[in-house]
């Protein structure tokens, strides 16, 4: 179990190194930064000035390693186009896209589960062909053309639901939520839809799969034979043993939430982290690229080490291994 | 005529399944009125000199004030929409195609490789398609966007918008055609003849894509009409997103983040027709992805 853990930290660790590695690269070799920081009057001299004086005429290696450093230290730069921290900067986002994204994924499970149970059970139902056809439907249609059909109806004709922004925040020790609020809640379903439905049709497809392979198992055979209770029997038995991939998907997903999550706040103009990075992207504004690549690399590392650990909660199987 | 359909099985079932079918007309009449844009539109968008602000937001023909010279109506500008989302369509599947092909050189020709000559080789590669997989296209294609602004001047940014988008595009799709034909490569290692090549001696590229190759592509083609799709709605997102191709030469998705600005108003066509254009192109090559699937595969059948 130690060992198992302690593995698991070491690669996860390198695969921060190895984004960490990538970030610098961008900012070392992707235009000149003193450029970004001179003007243009800038005496050829000044600049070779500020060039040793920033230590980038020191080893590579060298070089590197401060970098990480001051990255630990949680010291991330200025960004080249507002001359603020990055560090501040990316942490105001933080709050909107994380609390999009878990409204999200909740919104995909809760529906998702559910119907990949029902369509595995009643596989010839006229409901199961229906569902199964709006799948199909769900994952042609692009995210941004998904937010605009919802945005048109919910908010333009029927005007039920705000269309842009977060609405009220209130704001907890530094982290901005939009729970405590009607408004805020009125404000993250639309977004969280469009970000959920990609998500929810992933789910749903890998629910029946694997609920459909574990109702043709002997044990689930010898449970009806034994008379337990259908109810009982799908949820406990069958659901319980169709959990360790969908907690595998849980934690790939993520990856495909925060991404997606740049279309969908650029479509209601979320304040969160994509919308920055969109925003860093047109004014090639590198520090916070960089940063944003490792503080996504970072929650992708922390979820899966989580789903890792949830692995050995809900299997036995895997526990019992381990020991042996 | 019949007689040879039914033979081949593939053209067969083609001819059983109405959805496909209109797929396939769908995706067909789409890519010729693509091709043919500059002969088929009425009038050419790009050219300043061809519209007027004095037709302006003029509904499509059936819609009471709508114009005869204008079936789907015109823009803010005064610009025909036929002719806008023909031009537009030409260019999402031109970046599309060739970010597809590109993809597929790549991928396949690295699968390839690193199916035959696997040890080292094949474990470099396939830990880079693994870091990559792990990020999706969107960021990959985003990055690399970001990454050509940084280091391109800024006076050839524009000349070469076109070449930096189906780049950044067919870099984030090569991983699933080097997986593909990857695993199909190891299958046809153990073949007879690829280990009679090899005992004849003949020159690895030669084995690869004289022999291998042609045995596999049925699997690749499945993926390169998938990754087609996914390639055109990548470069529609982008472009919505406002990276990717700049107004004055619009794409589907160029067009579609212009009509957002009509959502609020009454001119609902300037935003939905390029809308459900892009659907219909996608949902139909899906669709085709999805029936080779069936046939190159018949076990799923």
């Amino acid at each position: 179990m130690v060992y198992f853990i302690a593995k698991r930290l070491v690669q996860s660790l390198f695969v921060m190194l190895a984004v960490a590695f990538l970030a610098f690269s961008l900012f070392r070799f992707v235009g000149d930064p003193i450029t970004q920081m001179t003007g243009v009057e800038t005496s050829v001299e000044d600049q070779e000035r500020l060039r040793d004086e920033l230590g980038l005429n020191d080893p590579f290696a060298y070089q590197f390693a401060r970098f990480t450093g001051d990255m630990l230290q949680g010291d991330f730069g200025f960004s080249y186009r507002t001359r603020q921290p990055v560090a501040e900067m990316i942490a105001t986002r933080i709050p909107a896209t994380l609390e999009l994204g878990v409204v999200a994924l909740l919104i995909s499970l809760f529906v998702g589960i559910p119907a990949g149970v029902y369509t595995a059970l009643r596989p010839r139902g006229a409901a199961t062909q229906a569902i199964l056809m709006m799948t199909l439907v769900g994952v042609s249609i692009p995210t941004f053309v998904i937010g605009i059909i919802l945005i048109f109806f919910f908010g333009v004709q029927l005007g039920w639901l705000p269309t842009f922004g977060r609405g009220g925040t209130v704001n907890l020790g530094g982290w901005d939520t939009s729970f405590l609020t009607v408004d805020g809640w009125r404000a993250i379903i639309l977004p969280a839809i469009t970000l959920g439905v990609y998500q929810l049709t992933l789910t749903m497809r890998l629910v029946r799969a694997e609920m459909m392979d574990v109702m043709q198992s002997d044990y689930i055979r010898f449970a009806t034979a034994r008379g337990v209770p259908m109810g009982r029997l799908y949820f406990k038995h069958a659901l319980a043993n169709t959990m360790v991939p969908v907690i595998t998907i849980i934690g790939l997903q993520f990856g495909g939430v925060i991404a997606f999550s740049i279309v969908t706040e650029s479509v209601f103009q979320w304040p969160g982290m994509g919308l920055l990075f969109l925003e860093s992207i047109r004014f090639v504004d590198i520090p916070v690229m960089g940063v944003y690549l490792v503080v996504i690399a970072f929650f992708f590392v922390l979820v899966n080490l989580i789903v890792d650990l949830l692995y050995v909660a809900i299997d036995p199987r895997l526990r019992i291994r381990d020991v042996s | 005529m019949w007689a040879f359909i039914k033979r081949h099985e593939g053209l067969w079932l083609f001819t059983r399944s109405p959805a496909v079918m209109i797929a396939a007309i769908v995706a067909l009449a789409i890519m010729i009125g693509a091709v043919f844009a500059p002969w088929i539109a009425p009038v050419n968008p790009y050219d300043l000199a061809s519209f007027s602000l004095m037709d302006g937001l003029l509904p499509p023909v059936w819609e009471e004030f709508g114009s005869e010279r204008f079936l789907l109506g015109t823009d803010d500008q005064g610009r025909d929409m036929i002719s806008s989302i023909l031009y537009g369509a030409r260019l999402s599947l031109i970046i599309g195609v060739s970010a597809m092909i590109i993809a597929s050189v790549l991928g396949v020709g690295l699968g390839l490789a690193a199916g035959y000559f696997g040890g080292r080789f094949d474990a470099i590669v396939m830990r880079i398609a693994d870091i990559q997989l792990a990020l999706p296209a969107i960021l990959t294609a985003l990055l690399i966007d970001g990454i050509a602004r940084g280091i391109l001047p800024p006076e050839m940014q524009q000349d070469l918008r076109v070449a930096v988008l189906t780049l950044a595009i067919a870099l984030s799709l090569w991983v699933n055609f080097a997986r593909t034909a990857r695993a199909s490569t190891f299958v046809q290692m153990n073949k007879e003849y690829v280990q009679a090549a090899v005992m004849q001696g003949q020159h690895p590229l030669r084995i690869m894509f004289v022999h291998i190759l042609p045995n596999i592509l049925g699997p690749l083609l499945v993926i390169m009409t998938v990754d087609l799709a996914s390639a055109i709605l990548l470069e529609a997102t982008l472009s919505f997103l406002g990276i990717g191709l700049p107004a004055d030469s619009p794409s589907l998705g160029t067009l579609i983040r212009i009509g957002m600005q009509f959502l609020l108003s009454g001119e609902w066509w300037i935003l939905w027709i390029p809308t459900l254009f892009l659907i219909a192109l996608v949902v139909s090559i899906n669709v085709l992805g999805d029936f080779l699937r069936d046939v190159f595969n018949p076990r799923l059948r």
